[in-house]
Parts: structure tokens; C-alpha cells; sequence
């Protein structure tokens, strides 16, 4: 499938990245040259192999359920854009 | 006497041991050089004060007579990727702009425990996404190679870890930290003649690392010589329990490890790589590769990587697809730059935070992640590159009945000038051609200098090796490294 206008419009609204007109026309035929190089894994034949989940093999290790780090708000906010008591702040979004 | 700027990090090392200098007076010669050098725009942040106290923590350890660290007295270079608190951080990029960590990255923590210093962040492609370095949002680092014959087109350091090559090749550094998501270490290190190293995915810790592509991220040393890159590998890599990746291994002794005869060892040459357009210089090195390898004792099979030419694709939809979700965080509300229109919400914060904040080439890469991971294409796309990177590994496996290593080139070329792939996309992923199979199967890879082209340009081969032997790897580059003689560098114009 090739990427029209709307595709990248679509896409980029899904991507939270604001785009103009003119970027959307610039960019269409861009990511349409690349997908439609991508697109070439569709001749491999997979119907045999399973997807790969883990590169080198490891198994996912457990522990004790127990709290190891926490109570450091100040420095999870320090590189807020806009934090106000205590909270990281954003534009209202409820009326 | 040598120049203290002219030495190695095990130079340095044993040096700072003997007497023979005083760290202090390795870090502040270094740091004249980062600061004379601002042409290349390899630093982002000069950090002269962490140099200077971890050189005078060696020399007070060895005027109070105790055992120096392994790293003792020697000052690196740490590429903008790695969080180290205190200092701030962007992966050279906007939106991180006036993001200062408030904690250290694994393998910077592990670096500092072992003695290190650091000079500086170093510049890099924006978020590790690009092959020369003209992705970062503070400006292309300039390669200090430069053509024979009075050409002084400025060129590329490679990406995206092109601070940290065109620091060490300028003698900036005598190390630094790159990381490799699709050849970001190998890749710089060939096209300015140092060495570098892809570890096994898994043997260095990712925890704060900024993430790009998680399950291909792995960092690893770039230094002048093979002994050096083994030196800081040691010191980087370990099992972390804060990265689910990381694995629970003890760390070989590389450095006591290294042994450049191949006797015995079978040294593969997967037929795949011989790429159509391939320059005949590279040709020729790669063949002139094989004749080292075998006078050193090895004996030469050609192997078959059948999946090879996919290996490219798929990378370019895993990559970006994984690139998409994890630069997802950068949201205008937890850290870096935010972008509020006047009377916006927080749905339009968020897409004006992110088209000001956020390169071309990132955009890119992550509305190709969105689309191929976008409903009723995420099989076609994602399934079917994930089924294709299990075909590429099984490849190598197979391989690895019949030998130990493979040789290959770095590159399909020597460095090309700034802007000359720049207006497409396609040809500047081309690059990678050689470097992202290793990737994809999560192996260890290493790039050593093997000559000059007939420009004058530096050109690197690359050593592949099975899952964890690091080993295997380091000694077969030793044994090029020993046999190349790699003895050039460049003048310095900056």
C-alpha cells in the first residue's frame, strides 16, 4: 500500500506530532519510498518461523516483592517543564 | 617525550602506575585539547571538574601507596546518550534541552568506579538515529580526517556515535563510550581508523541509557587500539538487576585474554556481504583481511548468510518501531522542552511539543514505527520483520557449524562528505548494510582500521563472533591490528 497525504496525516496525529500541509506533502512520498523498500520482507517465506522475542536467551528473572527505591518526588520533578505543588502540571483537561 | 595526549589507554594507565606521569597532568593536557579543538564540535559539554577530580583521586591513591583502579588517571569522552547526573543530557537533541539527570547511568557509574574521568558528553546523531552525525540539533561533528590532495571538504565522523569517533581520532580522548543500535559504534570507528566494539547484546547495562531500540541498544568502548577497547570493556560491561536484558554473568579478564594467534581457529566469509557497487578498495581490503588472518593462523571457509539483503528492512521497521514507543515518553510534562500554543490543550501540548522538539530524521523514524505498528499492518509489517530477524540469527547459527568468526568490511565505503546522502534517506540506511545483521542477531562485533583508501580515508574491517565470545573477537582483531600496522592519523587543521 502506498502512503497518501491522509496516511500521513492519520499517522502523525497517531504519533502526536503536529504537522503542516505542506510537511505532509513532503513527507508522503518520502515515507511511501521507504515502506515500499521495506515492503520487500513480504517475499521471505516465514509461514514456518516464529516471530523473534529475545536476541540472546535469557530468562526473565524474578524478585522479592519488595519496595528497592521510591520517595525521591523533588528529583522526579526537578526537569518538569511546570510542576506545582508537588505535581507535574499540564493544561486543564477536565472543564 | 611523547605527547601525553598521544597515548593510549593502557599507556596512560601504566604510566599514571609507574610515576612515570601524574594523572593530574594527563587530564589538564587533554582538557587543553577539547578546548582548542571546538571546530570539530565533538563536545557538547566540557567537563574539565570530573576530570580533574578523578585524576586527583589516582594521584592521591598512589601518593598514599594503595592499589589503583584499572582505570586510574585515565580521562574519556561520554557519548550525550548516557545519563550522568549532574551533567546535562539531550542525545543531542532539542527536546531534551535543560534535561540535567538526576542519576547515573549503569555503565557510567561502572566506568567511575573503575578509576575513569570524563572530559565531556559528546555529540552524536539526534537520539542515535542516523550514520553521520547530521542528525544533532547542535550541528554536524566534523570528521578530523580530510582527503588527500588539498580537498578540504568537511566529512563525515561516521554516526551516530560521531563525537566519540572524531574525538579520539583527533586525540581528544584516548576513549569514549559510543553505543550501537545498527553499526553506531562500528560504523565511526571505521571511517576515522580507531577501533570498536559491539559487546553481546546483553553484557552492558541499558539502564540509563536513552533509550532508541531496545532490544538492539548495547553500548560498548571505541579507543585508538584493540588492548585499549578490551581495557574499557572490562570496565563498562556487568550484570545489572535494573536492566531485564542484562546478563547475570561474571566479566571475562579480556585484557589478560588477548592472544593474536589464530591457530586452529576457523574464520568464515559469508559470500552475502560481497554487495553489488562495492568500491574495489574495499575489495581489496577485505582480501588482504583474509591474508592477515590466515598468516596468523587461521584457516579461511566461505559461508553462506542466505537472509542477509532482508536483514536492512527489517531493521528499518524493528528499529523505528521500537524507536516510536520509546521516545513516546517525550511528552512536554516530565522533562525537556515543552511547546504550549496559546489556549492549546493538552493534546495539541503534546503534538507542538513534539514538531519542535523532535529532528526530521526522528520524525521519520517514528511515523514509519507508528505506521508499521498501526492497526491491520502491524503483521504484515512487525510480525513478519520479527519472523525475518529469526531467519537471520538462525543463519549465523548455521554458520557456526562450520567456523568461530567471520570477517567482513565495516563499510561499504570510506567516509563520504557532509551532505552527500543527506537528501536520501534510503542511501544514508545503505551504509549500515554490513553492520546490521550482527545487530539483529544481538553478537558481538568489533571495527579495527585496516588501511587507507586511495584518498587518504581510513577504512575498517569487522569481526563478528558468536554469542559472548568478545574474545574470540578481540583476538582476531588483535591479530589485524598487529598485521595492518595502522599507524595514521590526521594532521591537525581544527
Amino acid at each position: 500500500m502506498s502512503i497518501d497525504i491522509a496516511t500521513v496525516k492519520k499517522v502523525a496525529s497517531l504519533a502526536r506530532i503536529a504537522i503542516t500541509e505542506e510537511q505532509a506533502e513532503r513527507l508522503a512520498p518520502e515515507l511511501a519510498n521507504i515502506v515500499g523498500w521495506i515492503e520487500q520482507l513480504g517475499e521471505v517465506d516465514t509461514s514456518s518461523v516464529q516471530p523473534m522475542t529475545a536476541v540472546i536467551p535469557n530468562h526473565l528473572r524474578l524478585r522479592d516483592d519488595v519496595v528497592t527505591d521510591g520517595g525521591v518526588r523533588d528529583q522526579v520533578l526537578a526537569n518538569a517543564p511546570v510542576a506545582e505543588h508537588g505535581f507535574f502540571a499540564v493544561p486543564k483537561v477536565i472543564e | 617525550m611523547t605527547e601525553l595526549t598521544d597515548l593510549g589507554i593502557a599507556a596512560i594507565r601504566d604510566g599514571v602506575r609507574t610515576g612515570a606521569f601524574s594523572a593530574r597532568e594527563v587530564a589538564d593536557a587533554f582538557i587543553v585539547r577539547v578546548s582548542q579543538a571546538k571546530a570539530l564540535n565533538a563536545f557538547l559539554v566540557e567537563t574539565p571538574d570530573h576530570a580533574i577530580a578523578a585524576a586527583d583521586a589516582a594521584d592521591a591513591a598512589r601518593a598514599a601507596g594503595q592499589a589503583l583502579k584499572p582505570l586510574a588517571g585515565v580521562p574519556i569522552g561520554m557519548k550525550d546518550l548516557f545519563c550522568t547526573k549532574g551533567v546535562p543530557a539531550t542525545a543531542a537533541s532539542h527536546i531534551l534541552e535543560g534535561f540535567t539527570p538526576t542519576y547515573e547511568s549503569t555503565v557510567s557509574a561502572n566506568l567511575w568506579a573503575a578509576g575513569a574521568g570524563m572530559l565531556g558528553k559528546l555529540n552524536m546523531d539526534q537520539f542515535a538515529m542516523g550514520s553521520s552525525n547530521e542528525t544533532s540539533y547542535f550541528g554536524n561533528v566534523i570528521s578530523p580526517w580530510r582527503r588527500s590532495g588539498g580537498d578540504n571538504a568537511a566529512l563525515a565522523p561516521g554516526g551516530s556515535s560521531g563525537g566519540s569517533s572524531a574525538a579520539i581520532a583527533a586525540r581528544l580522548c584516548p576513549g569514549a563510550t559510543g553505543t550501537d543500535t545498527g553499526g553506531s559504534i562500528r560504523q565511526p570507528a571505521a571511517f576515522t581508523g580507531i577501533s570498536g566494539i559491539k559487546p553481546t547484546y546483553g553484557r552492558c547495562s541499558r539502564w540509563g541509557t536513552i533509550a532508541f531500540a531496545s532490544s538492539l541498544d548495547q553500548a560498548g568502548p571505541m579507543a585508538r587500539d584493540v588492548r585499549d577497547c578490551a581495557i574499557m570493556l572490562e570496565a563498562m560491561a556487568g550484570f545489572d538487576p535494573k536492566d531485564s536484558t542484562s546478563l547475570d554473568l561474571a566479566v571475562p579478564e579480556w585484557e589478560a585474554g588477548l592472544n593474536p594467534s589464530l591457530a586452529g581457529k576457523r574464520i568464515g566469509i559469508p559470500r552475502e556481504y560481497r554487495v553489488d557497487g562495492m568500491p574495489e578498495e574495499i575489495e581489496a581490503l577485505w582480501q588482504q583481511g583474509i591474508a592477515w588472518l590466515k598468516d596468523a593462523g587461521a584457516e579461511i571457509v566461505e559461508v553462506s548468510l542466505p537472509h542477509t539483503k532482508y536483514a536492512l528492512p527489517a531493521y528499518y521497521i524493528i528499529a523505528p518501531a521500537e524507536a516510536s514507543s520509546n521516545l513516546a515518553r517525550y511528552d512536554g510534562v516530565r522533562y525537556g522542552q515543552r511547546d504550549l500554543p496559546a489556549g492549546a490543550g493538552l493534546q495539541d501540548m503534546y503534538a507542538a511539543t513534539r514538531a519542535a522538539g523532535f529532528g526530521d530524521e526522528v520524525k521519520r523514524r517514528i511515523m514509519i514505527g507508528t505506521y508499521v505498528l498501526s492497526a491491520g499492518f502491524y503483521d504484515a509489517y512487525f510480525t513478519q520483520a520479527s519472523k525475518v530477524r529469526t531467519l537471520i540469527a538462525r543463519d549465523f547459527e548455521r554458520a557456526w557449524e562450520s567456523c568461530e568468526l567471520l570477517l567482513t568490511p565495516t563499510a561499504p565505503s570510506a567516509a563520504f562528505a557532509l551532505g552527500e546522502k543527506q537528501a536520501d534517506p534510503l542511501a544514508m540506511y545503505l551504509n549500515d548494510v554490513f553492520t546490521v545483521p550482527a545487530s539483529l542477531a544481538g553478537l558481538p562485533a568489533m571495527s579495527v582500521p585496516g588501511g587507507l583508501d586511495k584518498s587518504g580515508l581510513p577504512l575498517g574491517l569487522q569481526i563478528i563472533g558468536r554469542p559472548l565470545d568478545e574474545q574470540g573477537v578481540l583476538n582476531a582483531a588483535l591479530a589485524i591490528e598487529q598485521r595492518a600496522g595502522f599507524s595514521a592519523r590526521p594532521e591537525a587543521w581544527w
